[in-house]
This record gives structure tokens, C-alpha cells and sequence, in this order.
């Protein structure tokens, strides 16, 4: 079976949902609904206090090429456009909607027919993707229209969908694939159009075997879509892994897939795209998995987006007694919460509650320089150096031994023995070199 | 509900720690220390209860007292300097030359530098080495080992090695062939079980290779190091023993005798002086190859490993530094 | 044994003698030719090579004193005044006063005053922690109390108070170099006229949330009602952001605008207590309120 070779980690998978039917979550009282969701630059308002607004309608436009359309996600008041605390503390723009009843807009299809027939063509696709706020669902929020304009020298050779899913905890794809796989098919097939490329591979890891067995079975009515079923390996859902994972190829440094000619896209975006072509259906919710060994119901709910997340775990049996960090994503990359009252962005795709005895982190000791880290590092860095350097302010020498590799998997600090901090010095290193590198282009 | 915990990712870590590392590795060298009590009798529990009761003790007075510092002495580190200390000694050393090389490993060989983690050495061979130097009367007069399934210990017999032997043997002008067919020359069977007179934990290479695939089966140590180690020494020896079979002794008498499996799996692996990444660490195990071989056949010393484990330990920045792993999207291959 | 003696002495003062011929040649050969008066102003300055004065070390200092010959455009905040005269004399330049300078930490969400709301773990760098959240008292504005700011101070001036949680900036070691104002990655700390005798008066928070939001996470938040700003006789008060900010250049120290604070969050620092001037105090009609 195949995987990628450098590095990675076999983090307890603890797939708790897997197999918890997806439901639809009923509508929340309020909504939040954060301005900026996605990846670029925050997108303007365009509704006023006051305002009564349906499911669907836009209420924040994109202005710059890479940054997406905000919908509201429900029907109702617009009582104010305010700060909002997300989930690191700081303030966001966002706007605030008291539900009223559930009127969608018209132009929106919701009979449950599936349209397989694409007949939107190449620009259209593209423009309706943009107008409809979809973007990338794995977790990094990029506008999806951006990725679908390859650039001028370059072609798109195939189309790769990630299923893999490796988060430890989280099921939300994993249900996707089982409960719209074919809507999903569709949507894949409409990207395969938008990029003009004929072969388009769904990677899913191994211990997923029904999804796979599932979407194989689907895939003979679809031409050009396989199936590829790869080895568990912690960050195989990272884009650059999957690609060489997938087709033995690997992404210079620096560079986008596109530079080997692929283009990555989660199972999520491609449901998402789905809606949008297919039924004029904005990205107003989606699939979060909510979960934890405490949690009295692991579960996964089909959301609207600004639902504060504490809704989301009332639905699912309850805040536990000895929570001691409440995560969004997953275990590896998540974002620990600091307040309850964050809303569901886009990029949400795991509540993820832990018990207070496991959020403690271990006893940080001296590094033994079993160099570890540098054996799990799937970009083949050096952790330990990287972490060493940036902890003593030299980031020319951190970018000379390519920290801004790094993808942040979380793979180094998880395997260290001696429970070194190392991702945290790596993040802070990439974010000081990466205002070095911006100040000398301004130079 | 108490405070919710902010921190960056991962929220979950391995189950491997430093401690468990530590005590891997002790684990593996039970058997070998079975072997040695086996052999040399109450002798050998002596030894080892004294070298590790040592630098327990020494490490706990110098954080405690000089550095000021938190004690770690229960994170097994120390423990694990005892025993192969212990384990690079003649059974019969007087405690006070042992408690010196305990004081000179934990003291100088690894709280000079900052405790575990800093040191450029293995803190064991810098003691072992220590007294090599210091005292080599007492440090090369080996007890004889009991018989491999005989009785009786033989207390008060001294001899050399099975590499003293042959090193003496071929200064003197005979063949290997001529010294290994004598009749006091313990052969391959006897190296390989443990019946040759040797420091405590070296005469058994079984023992040892037992402790070894423990230790790489729980992923303690990987493979890199001992396999490069072993790989140059047995191809260079065995290109010397190809030229002039009667003045070079062969590879597999060179892995049975001596320190080498003791060498390669438990002291050459540590991690704290050895490189990091899989490419140093080939070229570490080579390298320490190769001058074990040079320090065998040409050096005055019949044995050669401490040394060369201690001069490749001193290379490891240089190869940590000149040795990156392979970086990904490095060589782009399409296709 | 006589012989090995004096044949090693020989050989070996040989050796010497020999070496030490060429090396003189080498140093005649390849001399570089180097204004005298660097290495007289270098041995003015305080050697600390902190890098408040924005060059590379003390030397690069003296150097670009010595190659540009003006002094206008240098200052060396550790030695101050005295030494600033001390290479005026060396260049033969007329010496400038400048008002020396102290670093001010401009936060006071002590552990009491800004209760904890999550806890924090993690690496112990406050640039990192300001990436990831807003911090453990929930103010996005506030001090983390990591300490990077006494990493980066060179002259011991800087320590965190263990029950505030705060640093704690000394007026005697501090020379003003900057270096702390530079590593805290909310800007906190200020560098602001020392002051006649150490006395100074200063908003002590940075925080630009409405008095809503602000007061909500910190007790001594300034919540820009701008009540300082109508009190200020001398127009040195303006606020920006909800958040007021003393300028130091207009402030005279007159103490009207700390009594009028509703959250106390402008500092006195050093000055006597208020009692001998009550009259005054009390004119302006404001409860007494410690420094």
C-alpha cells in the first residue's frame, strides 16, 4: 500500500464517531458569523444593523483576488456588526444574527435529488465557486476559486482528493465519504471540468475500509476517479504528502502542487462544490465532529457556520466535568479554545474535548538528542536545530536550513521524549522569518 | 471546572519519555549482567552494585549541592552510566579505583558539561578510559572466567583477554592459526556464550545481541549506527585477513572478542553523543569502525573500542553539522 | 639526561626566535593603518556591546564616531551624558545634553488587578504565546509576563515580580538601551524621560478595546473616557484608540490627571505623598489615590 517515505508519526487514532450517523444540528438561537473565514484578505460587510436577511444571502463580500464571500448561514435579524472573540482571544469582525424562523433564498435547490449532470461550463464553474464563498474544508480556509486558476505555463495533470483523514478523533470526513459519496463524486467530476484534467485520485487511508470499499463501488459510474487506499500515517492528509503519497511526486520547496502539476483538494471542498454548481447552495454549513474519550456522545453534526461551539457541545451530551482543554480540529494541529462562545468558522472541522489530566503537557527536560524529531519530521528538517535557533533569535540562519518548510504537523514535538516545546519555537521561528523575508521583498 | 489549558499543537504526546528510554536500555543489559554474576561469580554483583550506587550517588550530590539544581538522578541516566561502566572493568577492581571512575564519569564526564543532553561523551568511557589510563595494571588483569557448564570459580587466576592473547601471540612472532589452536585459547563457542576472561559486561556476545534486538525492536535504538559499525569493521578486517590470514585475525573473531557488541548496541548507540540523523549516523558507525580495526592491529592497546566510540564522539557536531537529512522536495522526480 | 635537557631548550628557543622574526614581518607587512582615536573613544564607552545605540557593538560605535566626526546623530544611552562628553572631548566636539532616559512598563494587569481566565502552557517566549492566544487574562493588549524582555536586558535592569507575574524595571540599572522595548511583542514597555528625580507620571496600559471589553479582562484598564485629557493644563494628554497617552515632552508633572482616573490606570511614580499637596489635590476634586 502506499504512503509517503520521510518521516511521520502513529499517533492512537481514537476514531470515537466513526460511526455516528451525521445529523443536522438543530438551528441555534444566535449566530456570530466572523467576516474574514478564509485564508487573504478580510472580506467587507454588506449588510446593516438591523437588517433582516435569508439562509444563503450574502452578508460579507470578498474585494482581493484570494478571499471569499461570507452568506448568512441563517434566516433572521441582523442585530449588530461587531467584535466577536474567537478562538485564540483576539477580536474578529463579525456579524451577529438573532434566528428567525428558517426562509432560505429562492435560487437555492434543497430537494434532496441529486443533479448529476454538469452543465455549468470552465468560467462559470470558477465564477460560481467564488460567488458562493466556497473554500478549501480541510482546514486551511484557501478561497477554492484561486486553486482552480492554474497559472499561465502550468498544467493541471491531476486532480487529487484528500480522504485521508489523519487526525487522530475526527470522523467528519469520514462520514462525508460514506453519507454523499456520490454528491461528492459529482463534485470532484465538476473540479476535474474547472481544471481540464482527466484522472482524479481520492486518497483514503486504510483504516477507513468501508468508506473505501464504499466510494470504489460509486466510482464505476464515474469515469477517471480511483481510489487509493494508503497506509495510516500521520500528516498523510498534509498536501504535500498526499501528493507524493499518491503519485510519487514531491513539491519542491517554497513551491505549490501546481509546480508538479496537481491540484489538492479536500473531500469537503469537493461536496462543497457540489452544492454550489449544483444546487446554488452557498457554504453556510458543515460536518463537525465533536468529540472526546469524556464526551458522553461523540457525534457528528451537519452545523451552520456562527453556531457558537458551545451549542455544538451541549448537543453532544454536555461540557464534562474534568475538561481541561477544549480543541478545535484535531489532536495534532487543533487550536485549544479559550472561550466556549467562538463561533463554527468554515474551517472548523473537530470540537474535540479532553480530559484535564490528558491536556497537561509532560515535564519539558534537556534535549538528549536522540533526534527523534528529525526521524519523524516529514519535510526532512531538523527540529531540534531549528527550535535551537529561533529560541536564540537567529532566524537568518532558520531560513537558510528551511524552517519555512515546516508545515506545522505537530509530528517533532509529539515524538520527543524529553517533551520539548518544539513546535512552538518552530511556529514563532517561521513567524519572525517570514517578516524578515516580507521586509527584504519591500526592500 | 478548573481553567481550560491554552497551548500550542500537538495535544497529544508518545508514550516514550527520556525515563523509559533509560530504563529500555537497562532492561536490555540484564542479560549480559546475568552472564557476568554467572561467570565471575558475587564478584561481578559487586562490581555493578558499587559502579551504579556510585553515580547515583555522585550525581545526586552534585545537583543537589554544586549545581543547586532539580535531582534527577530517578531518570534512569545514571543508572545506565553504572552499569556500563560496570560493565568495562574486570570483575576484581578494588571499590576505590570504581567509585574514582564513577566520580570521573557522572562528575567530568557529564555534569561538567550541563548534565544529561550536554555531554560530548559517553559519560561510561570517559570514566572506563580514565582509568584504562590511570591505573592499567589494575585494569587489565582479568580474572579467569569458571567454565562454560563447569563448576568451581577460579578466584585468585588472572589472564589475558582472547584479543591480550592474540595481540601477545603475534608480537612474539607466531601465526593466529599457531595461537588459536593452543589449548588455553577459549575460540569462537566460548566468545560467543561468555566463557573468556573480559571486562564484566563484553564476554558474552548472546547476551548482548539479546539485549540489542530488544532494544531495537522497541524502537530504542535504530538500526543505523550498529549496523554501520559492524559492517566497516567486519569489511575492513576482513580485507586485512584476506591479504595475510596468518598475521590478521578473521571479522568474526574481531565481532566475538573484546568490546565490540558491547560497543556497537550499548555505548556507540547512545544518543546524547552520537549524531542525529540517519546519514551521521552511518558515517559515525564507519568511522568507529574503521579505528577499531586500526587501534586493534596497530595500536599498543589490544582493544580499540573505547577509544574509537570516545574520537567519533568528538566528530559528531562536525557530522551533525555536514550530515542533513534528506529534505523533502529536494530532488524533484516526476513520474 | 643533562643533554636532552639542553638539547630541548635549544631547539625550542630556536623555534621561538624563528617565529617570532617572521611573525614581525607579517605584522609589518600586513598592517592595517587604523585612526588612533577608535580605539580611544572605544575605551570611553561602557563595552557592554548591548546595541542601544544602533550599531553592531561598542566599537562600530567608536568607529563611525571617529569616520564621520559629528556626534549629533549618536548617542550611547548607557554611559549617558558623561561619556557623550567624554568623546566630544577626544573628537575635540562640543558636547550636547540629552535628557536621559528610562524604560517604563505601561501595564498593570497584575495577577490580582487581571484576574487568569485560561491557562497557558507552553513554550515560555511571550512572542510565541502572542501568536497563539490572547493570553491567560484574556487582554489582547496586556502583558503576558514571559519574561522576554528580561532575556533580552543586558544589564540585569529587569526581573518578573513572582506575585504580580509583572516585570519589574530597575531605575538604577536601567541605561535606557532599548533592547526590551524592541523583544516585547505588544509594545508595552516605552522608554520615557527618567525624569527630575526619577519622578514620572504615565498612562500604564496599551490596551485600545472600548471601556467595555477592556475593563472586563483588566481592573486598571484605561478605558478612554478621556477625563485626563479635559484635566491636563498643559495639552500633553491625547487619545487615540480609546486609550490615553501622555507625552512626556509636554508633561510637567503637575499630578492633576492621575486623581481624575476612574480606573487608576495612569502611574505616579516617586513623588512624595500627596498630603503636601492636598490643597492643590483637593482643588481638583478627586478621592487620594496611592502612586
Amino acid at each position: 500500500m502506499k504512503t509517503f517515505t520521510l518521516g511521520g508519526v502513529h499517533p492512537e487514532e481514537n476514531k470515537l464517531s466513526a460511526d455516528k450517523i451525521i445529523e443536522v444540528l438543530p438551528l441555534p438561537e444566535k449566530v456570530y458569523v466572523p467576516v474574514s473565514q478564509s485564508l487573504g484578505a478580510p472580506s467587507k460587510v454588506v449588510v446593516e444593523k438591523g437588517a433582516m436577511v435569508k439562509t444563503g444571502q450574502l452578508i460579507a463580500k470578498g474585494e482581493s483576488f484570494i478571499s471569499a464571500n461570507v452568506h448568512s448561514p441563517v434566516s433572521g435579524k441582523v442585530v449588530k456588526v461587531d467584535d466577536v472573540i474567537d478562538s485564540s482571544g483576539y477580536k474578529r469582525q463579525a456579524v451577529f444574527i438573532d434566528v428567525i424562523g428558517d426562509e432560505w433564498e429562492e435560487s437555492i435547490d434543497r430537494s434532496p435529488e441529486i443533479v448529476s449532470e454538469i452543465t455549468a461550463d470552465r468560467d462559470t464553474i470558477i465564477k460560481k465557486i467564488n460567488a458562493l464563498g466556497v473554500v478549501g474544508l480541510g482546514g486551511a480556509t484557501f478561497p477554492s476559486h484561486v486553486k482552480l486558476m492554474v497559472p499561465d505555463g502550468k498544467k493541471a495533470e491531476y486532480l487529487l482528493i484528500n480522504g485521508v483523514e489523519c487526525e487522530p478523533y475526527l470522523t467528519a470526513d469520514h462520514r462525508l465519504m460514506l453519507e454523499k459519496g456520490e454528491e461528492m463524486l459529482i463534485g470532484i467530476s465538476i473540479l476535474k471540468k474547472a481544471l481540464g484534467v482527466s484522472k482524479a485520485f481520492i486518497g483514503i487511508e486504510s483504516n477507513k475500509p468501508d468508506a473505501i470499499e464504499h466510494l470504489k463501488r460509486l466510482c464505476a459510474n464515474h469515469q477517471g476517479i480511483d481510489v487509493i487506499p494508503l497506509k495510516v500515517k500521520y500528516p498523510q492528509g498534509g498536501e504535500k504528502q498526499l501528493i507524493k503519497a499518491v503519485v510519487n511526486r514531491e513539491v519542491p520547496s517554497g513551491k505549490l502542487p501546481i509546480e508538479v502539476g496537481c491540484v489538492v483538494n479536500n473531500v469537503g471542498t469537493a461536496l462543497a462544490v457540489y452544492e454550489a454548481i449544483q444546487k446554488n447552495k452557498p457554504l453556510i454549513e458543515r460536518i463537525v465532529t465533536v468529540t472526546g474519550k469524556s464526551v458522553a456522545k461523540p457525534s457528528n453534526f451537519m452545523v451552520r457556520i456562527g453556531t457558537p461551539v458551545s451549542t455544538l457541545i451541549e448537543a453532544a451530551g454536555g461540557l464534562p466535568e474534568n475538561t481541561g482543554k477544549v480543541i478545535s480540529g484535531g489532536p495534532m494541529m487543533g487550536k485549544a479554545l479559550t472561550s466556549l462562545e467562538a463561533p463554527v468558522v468554515k474551517g472548523t472541522s473537530g470540537i474535540l474535548i479532553m480530559p484535564a489530566e490528558e491536556s497537561k503537557r509532560t515535564q519539558v527536560l534537556n534535549c538528549i538528542r536522540c533526534g527523534r524529531c528529525i526521524t519523524a519530521c516529514p519535510m526532512g528538517l531538523e527540529p531540534v536545530l531549528l527550535a535551537q535557533l529561533s529560541e536564540n533569535l537567529l532566524f537568518e540562519r532558520a531560513e537558510a536550513e528551511r524552517i519555512m518548510d515546516c508545515i506545522e504537523c505537530g509530528s517533532c514535538h509529539y515524538t520527543c521524549p524529553a517533551g520539548r516545546p518544539l513546535l512552538d519555537y518552530l511556529r514563532l521561528g517561521k513567524n519572525k522569518t517570514g517578516l524578515l523575508i516580507r521586509n527584504r521583498v519591500k526592500k | 471546572m478548573s481553567l481550560l489549558t491554552i497551548s500550542g499543537s500537538p495535544h497529544v504526546h508518545t508514550q516514550q519519555s527520556v525515563k523509559s528510554i533509560m530504563y529500555g536500555v537497562v532492561i536490555a543489559m540484564i542479560p549480559a549482567i546475568f552472564v557476568s554474576v554467572y561467570f565471575f561469580g558475587i564478584d561481578a554483583a559487586r562490581v555493578l552494585l558499587i559502579s551504579v550506587l556510585g553515580c547515583l550517588f555522585f550525581e545526586w550530590i552534585i545537583q543537589k549541592y554544586l549545581i543547586k539544581g532539580p535531582v534527577t538522578i530517578n531518570d534512569g541516566s545514571a543508572l545506565v552510566t553504572g552499569v556500563l561502566l560496570a560493565f568495562n572493568v574486570p570483575s576484581n577492581l578494588p571499590m576505590w579505583i570504581i567509585l574514582l571512575g564513577a566520580l570521573v564519569s557522572i562528575g567530568i564526564g557529564k555534569m561538567s558539561f550541563g548534565g544529561l543532553g550536554k555531554n560530548p561523551f559517553n559519560p561510561a568511557l570517559v570514566g572506563r578510559v580514565f582509568l584504562l589510563i590511570s591505573f592499567p595494571v589494575q585494569m587489565t588483569s582479568w580474572p579467569m572466567p569458571k567454565a562454560l557448564f563447569g563448576e568451581g570459580i577460579t578466584d585468585a587466576i588472572t589472564g589475558p583477554t582472547t584479543l591480550g592473547i592474540l595481540k601477545e601471540g603475534l608480537d612474539a612472532g607466531k601465526t593466529v592459526q599457531e595461537i588459536m589452536a593452543s589449548p588455553t585459547f577459549p575460540g569462537y563457542v566460548n566468545d560467543l556464550m561468555g566463557a573468556q576472561a573480559g571486562s564484566l559486561g563484553e564476554i558474552s556476545a548472546l547476551a548482548l545481541l539479546l539485549g540489542a534486538l530488544f532494544m531495537l525492536i522497541r524502537k530504542i535504538i535504530t538500526w543505523h549506527i550498529p549496523a554501520a559499525y559492524i559492517g566497516s569493521a567486519v569489511v575492513f578486517s576482513g580485507i586485512l585477513w584476506m591479504v595475510d590470514p596468518t598475521q590478521f585475525i578473521d571479522p568474526l573473531m574481531h565481532l566475538l572478542a573484546g568490546g565490540m557488541i558491547l560497543g556497537v548496541f550499548f555505548m556507540a548507540t547512545d544518543m546524547v553523543s552520537s549524531p542525529m540523523t540517519a546519514r551521521g549516523q552511518i558515517v559515525f558507525g564507519v568511522g568507529a569502525g574503521l579505528l577499531t580495526i586500526v587501534i586493534r592491529v596497530w595500536g599498543a592497546y589490544p582493544e580499540g573500542v573505547s577509544f574509537a566510540i570516545l574520537i567519533m564522539n568528538a566528530f559528531t557536531p562536525l557530522i551533525n553539522n555536514m550530515f542533513k537529512p534528506k529534505r523533502f522536495g529536494e530532488v524533484v522526480k516526476n513520474g | 639526561m643533562n643533554e636532552t635537557i639542553v638539547f630541548a631548550v635549544i631547539s625550542l628557543s630556536a623555534i621561538g626566535g624563528t617565529s617570532a622574526v617572521i611573525l614581525y614581518f607579517v605584522a609589518q607587512k600586513f598592517k592595517v593603518i587604523e585612526d588612533p582615536r577608535i580605539d580611544i573613544v572605544n575605551e570611553k564607552l561602557p563595552g557592554a556591546n548591548c546595541g542601544g545605540c544602533g550599531f553592531a557593538g561598542c566599537r562600530a560605535f567608536a568607529e563611525e564616531a571617529v569616520k564621520t566626526g559629528d556626534l549629533s546623530k549618536l548617542n550611547c544611552p548607557v554611559g549617558g551624558n558623561d561619556t557623550m562628553k567624554d568623546i566630544a572631548a577626544v573628537l575635540g566636539l562640543e558636547p550636547e545634553e540629552k535628557e536621559p532616559m528610562i524604560a517604563v512598563l505601561r501595564c498593570s494587569g497584575s495577577r490580582v488587578n487581571a484576574p487568569q481566565k485560561v491557562a497557558y502552557e507552553g513554550a515560555s517566549s511571550c512572542a510565541f504565546a502572542h501568536v497563539l492566544s490572547s493570553g491567560e487574562s484574556g487582554c489582547p493588549n496586556g502583558c503576558l509576563g514571559l519574561g522576554d524582555c528580561v532575556v533580552s536586558c543586558k544589564f540585569d535592569a529587569i526581573y518578573i515580580d513572582d506575585t504580580t507575574g509583572l516585570p519589574v524595571i530597575s531605575d538604577e540599572n536601567c541605561v535606557a538601551c532599548g533592547a526590551c522595548v524592541t523583544a516585547c511583542p505588544r509594545s508595552i514597555i516605552e522608554l520615557r524621560k527618567k525624569g527630575k528625580k526619577d519622578r514620572r507620571i504615565f498612562v500604564s496600559c496599551v490596551n485600545t478595546e472600548k471601556g467595555g471589553p477592556a475593563k472586563k479582562n483588566c481592573a486598571v484598564a484605561c478605558i478612554g473616557c478621556g477625563k485626563c485629557v479635559k484635566e491636563c493644563p498643559y495639552e500633553a494628554i491625547t487619545l487615540q484608540n480609546n486609550l490615553a497617552y501622555i507625552d512626556y515632552d509636554k508633561c510637567r508633572l503637575c499630578r492633576k490627571c492621575e486623581p481624575v482616573c476612574p480606573t487608576s490606570a495612569i502611574l505616579e511614580l516617586n513623588f512624595p505623598p500627596r498630603k503636601e499637596k492636598a490643597a492643590e489635590a483637593e482643588k481638583v476634586d478627586g478621592p487620594v489615590t496611592e502612586g
